[in-house]
């Protein structure tokens, strides 16, 4: 497969992702804030904080309201990172891989984007704000479903499931970071109705409360954080995304199932391994914030390896190109 | 709607003889039509619309904002192509594409055709089109076109008559197909009443094409595109992903050791025949534009050794140049000792002193093209034109007459067009496209381009034209 049609098709699956944890994000805080007892401010930065993009915010609206923040995540066609933005790279990125990906795909992303772009244009209000951001997780869904159905599960699927596998990864860790910060109750608050929906909250943005609760029943704070981060099963937990992107970077490089051939694969599996010996007690001991900065700086490290590894566009090494001459 | 009471005016029309009198192949098409319900045919134009959106069927026009991409436009009417006209046409093409291509070869050989004085030397080498590199150059097979679009168009008496040669990278073909698709969705009861010969095995037919210019067993195929932001990007990818080839851009191609290998995840992979949609200056900038950037370095001489194989070769524009256009039915005459199927439309060389004379003093009359430009670009069309347009143009003529030819305003046949909830005449052309491997193959249809503004004669997608499914029955 091409270099840069490898990275297309990351890069496609990574922005899909994102643009639904960015609907994910939206929403829960929407809900939260219906739910907030009167009196209480609204928490509308922290979301800004989730997404990295804080300075960049900061210095175009100043102020953090309902309305600024959701204009700036989901139709800020400046903010690279809006759902607005994200659904045009992805198309753009699509476009460049037509050939590759299934025309049902392709329909579907370009319908995805049309759709987008036209809500943005009539304008987001109240009213239509949650059919809006139902959508576009309805059209991620389907979109990934369609993937599935429809592509050869080769080396472009692979491609694409590590993009959208590694994005999600980071938006969890992203979001619980944070939440928890922000969500840890104080002595008095512990076990109130209150508290017992924020963290409920946290798991729906993840779509997992109904997940948690048949497994731990009871929702309480460290329960959540570790079903989050350290569930090998659920599809959205921090574990369970860096296991199968592994998986699919060993299909890619042909590598056996326990040791890696390249530097991507180094790291990864590295970081797949800390999550699989790694407990609660001791992620907590050494700081919750501490571990998701490592997390993330480590998960930065592997994206740059993957970058040189597959994407890079260097001169072709003569030795290998001998060896490939029939 | 009162189909009863079209009226195809003073022009000949595809699909009716006489007012609400249509021609035999299109009494079906015509009745279902009638027996629609009012606002139907509105309906069904606006399903087609959508679909043609969602499937994300664009083009991109240079110089506009937004992107470059704009969703093609679309008539549901379709043209309807007799059996027998098509015989007639598919044999002109094929003899048109037999003498071309023998006289690309020699015009970079030994250049009989101008040594017996039958086209003036000066005109060849003065050609944009024509390569100094290719001089000599022997391509697979020996043939230098292998995929062209030859422009057609049908005036007041009925006959066909070649408007233009496309031989170098013609595009469209996409639009054939797709439109097709939509057609399909669109009035699927019609298809299983009419005979229309199909058009979806063009790309394999296109594959065979390409993968006859290489000895090997099984050879590496690749389309080579400028990339997403061309006009016919689209078109590219399309042809890529119904042909199974990869779709590469310069910078995923490199030459080692002679040979090309495009840039793999896997490392590289030798690349054996490149069906290339860029232009000859940007193949290779060692060979024709040390000031580009783009291309691949050391592509000519691999071709030049018979490394890689490129469908069209290098150096046919010399063949679609406008000026040797007008010498085409000579080429035919001296190469096959045939006389031309298809004729030409009469045409004035600016280079010729008294043709030069009778264009500036008939402006107001004539369409004026620039022998190298493509797409409705740098064409004046005199009727339509300001007085002011006109002697600009003049002007430009006068400067560089080699550059300038020009031909009657053609009174070009329409096609009934869905406008509003009611049918109007519009113009039309034809592009026809033409395989050349082991043997010559004609696909049955084209892309008709229809003038979708009232009166308008300019067809081309970049300038107001649309695009109608063909329709040749069997």
């Amino acid at each position: 497969m091409l270099s840069r049609v490898a990275s297309s098709i990351f890069w496609l699956n990574r922005y899909i992702e994102r643009a639904e944890n960015y609907a994910r994000f939206i929403e829960v805080n929407l809900n939260l804030s219906l739910d907030l007892p009167r009196g209480t401010a609204e928490q509308w930065e922290p979301l800004v904080a989730t997404t990295g993009d804080h300075e960049a915010f900061i210095a175009r609206y100043g102020k953090a309201t309902k309305e600024t923040v959701i204009q700036f995540l989901a139709t800020d066609a400046a903010n690279p990172n809006s759902i607005l933005s994200c659904l045009a790279s992805a198309r753009e990125n699509a476009r460049s891989v037509r050939e590759i990906i299934s025309t049902d795909t392709w329909e579907q992303v370009n319908r995805f984007h049309l759709q987008v772009r036209d809500s943005v244009a009539r304008g987001l209000s109240t009213q239509n704000l949650h059919t809006f951001l139902t959508d576009v997780k309805a059209n991620s869904h389907l979109f990934l479903g369609i993937t599935d159905a429809t592509m050869s599960h080769g080396e472009g699927w692979h491609f694409a499931r590590l993009g959208r596998l590694l994005e999600r990864a980071d938006k969890t860790s992203r979001i619980l970071d944070v939440k928890y910060f922000m969500l840890l109750p104080t002595v008095a608050e512990v076990g109130t109705p209150f508290d017992i929906i924020q963290w409920s909250a946290l798991l729906k943005s993840a779509s997992a409360l109904e997940m948690y609760c048949k497994q731990h029943g009871r929702i309480a704070p460290n329960p959540v954080a570790e079903f989050l981060i350290l569930n090998p099963n659920f599809p959205r937990a921090i574990r369970y995304c860096l296991i199968k992107a592994e998986d699919s970077l060993h299909a890619i490089a042909g590598s056996e199932s326990d040791r890696h051939n390249n530097l991507a694969g180094k790291r990864l599996g590295r970081l797949r391994s800390d999550m699989d010996y790694i407990d609660m007690a001791e992620i907590l001991s050494g700081g919750l914030h501490e571990f998701f900065d490592s997390f993330q700086f480590k998960l930065n490290r592997t994206d740059d390896a993957i970058y040189e590894t597959f994407f890079a566009l260097r001169p072709v090494d003569r030795v290998m190109t001998k060896e490939k001459i029939q | 709607m009162k189909f009863s009471q079209y009226d195809p005016g003073q022009f000949y029309d595809e699909l009716y003889e006489g007012t609400g009198q249509p021609r035999p192949g299109s009494r079906l098409l015509l009745r279902k039509f009638a027996s629609l319900p009012e606002g139907e045919l509105r309906k069904r134009q606006q399903a087609a619309e959508r679909v043609i959106l969602n499937m994300g069927m664009t083009f991109g026009v240079y110089g506009s904002d937004d992107g470059h991409e704009q969703i093609f436009p679309f008539d549901i009417v379709p043209r309807i192509v007799e059996p027998s006209d098509w015989a007639h046409i598919e044999s002109g093409l094929r003899q048109r594409l037999r003498a071309l291509n023998l006289f690309i070869d020699d015009v970079y050989h030994e250049q009989k055709i101008l040594k017996d004085g039958v086209i003036p030397g000066e005109l060849v080498y003065s050609s944009k089109g024509f390569l100094k590199a290719c001089c000599g150059l022997k391509p697979p097979r020996g043939i230098w076109c292998h995929i062209a679009g030859i422009d057609l168009v049908r005036i007041g008496d009925g006959r066909y008559y070649v408007l233009e040669d496309n031989m170098r990278c013609p595009s469209g073909v996409a639009y054939v197909l797709e439109a097709r698709q939509v057609m399909k969705r669109t009035f699927p009861e019609l298809f299983g009443a009419y005979r229309v010969r199909p058009v979806d095995d063009y790309p394999s037919h296109l594959l065979d094409t390409l993968r006859y210019l290489s000895d090997l067993p099984d050879p590496t195929v690749v389309i080579l595109t400028p990339g997403m932001f061309n006009s016919a990007y689209y078109e590219h990818s399309l042809l890529a992903q119904k042909m199974g080839v990869e779709l590469v851009e310069a910078n995923d191609l490199a030459v080692i050791d002679g040979y090309v290998h495009m840039r793999t995840t896997k490392g590289s992979q030798r690349v054996d025949v490149i069906y290339r949609r860029i232009n000859d200056d940007y193949l290779d900038p060692l060979a024709f534009r040390p000031d580009s950037m783009l291309g691949v370095p050391g592509l000519m001489e691999a071709y030049q050794k018979g490394h890689v194989a490129l469908a069209n070769a290098p150096g046919t524009g010399v063949s679609d140049d406008k000026a040797i256009y007008a010498y085409v039915p000579k080429i035919i005459n001296y190469y096959l000792a045939e006389e031309p199927i298809l004729p030409n439309v009469p045409t004035y060389l600016c280079s010729e002193r008294q043709d030069r004379a009778y264009v500036l003093e008939h402006l107001d009359q004539l369409v004026v093209k620039a022998t190298n430009e493509a797409g409705g670009y740098g064409m004046l069309i005199g009727p339509h034109a300001s007085k002011q347009e006109r002697d600009e143009y003049a002007k430009r003529i006068e400067a560089d007459p080699r550059n300038y030819i020009a031909q009657p305003t053609l009174a070009l046949s329409r096609v009934p067009t869905l406008v509003d909830d009611h049918l109007e005449g519009r113009h039309v052309d034809l592009r026809p496209y033409v395989l050349y491997g082991r043997e010559i193959f004609v696909l049955p249809g084209g892309m008709t381009r229809v003038a979708l503004r009232k009166g308008s004669l300019v067809v081309n997608s970049s300038q107001g034209g649309g695009n109608k499914d063909t329709w040749v029955l069997s």
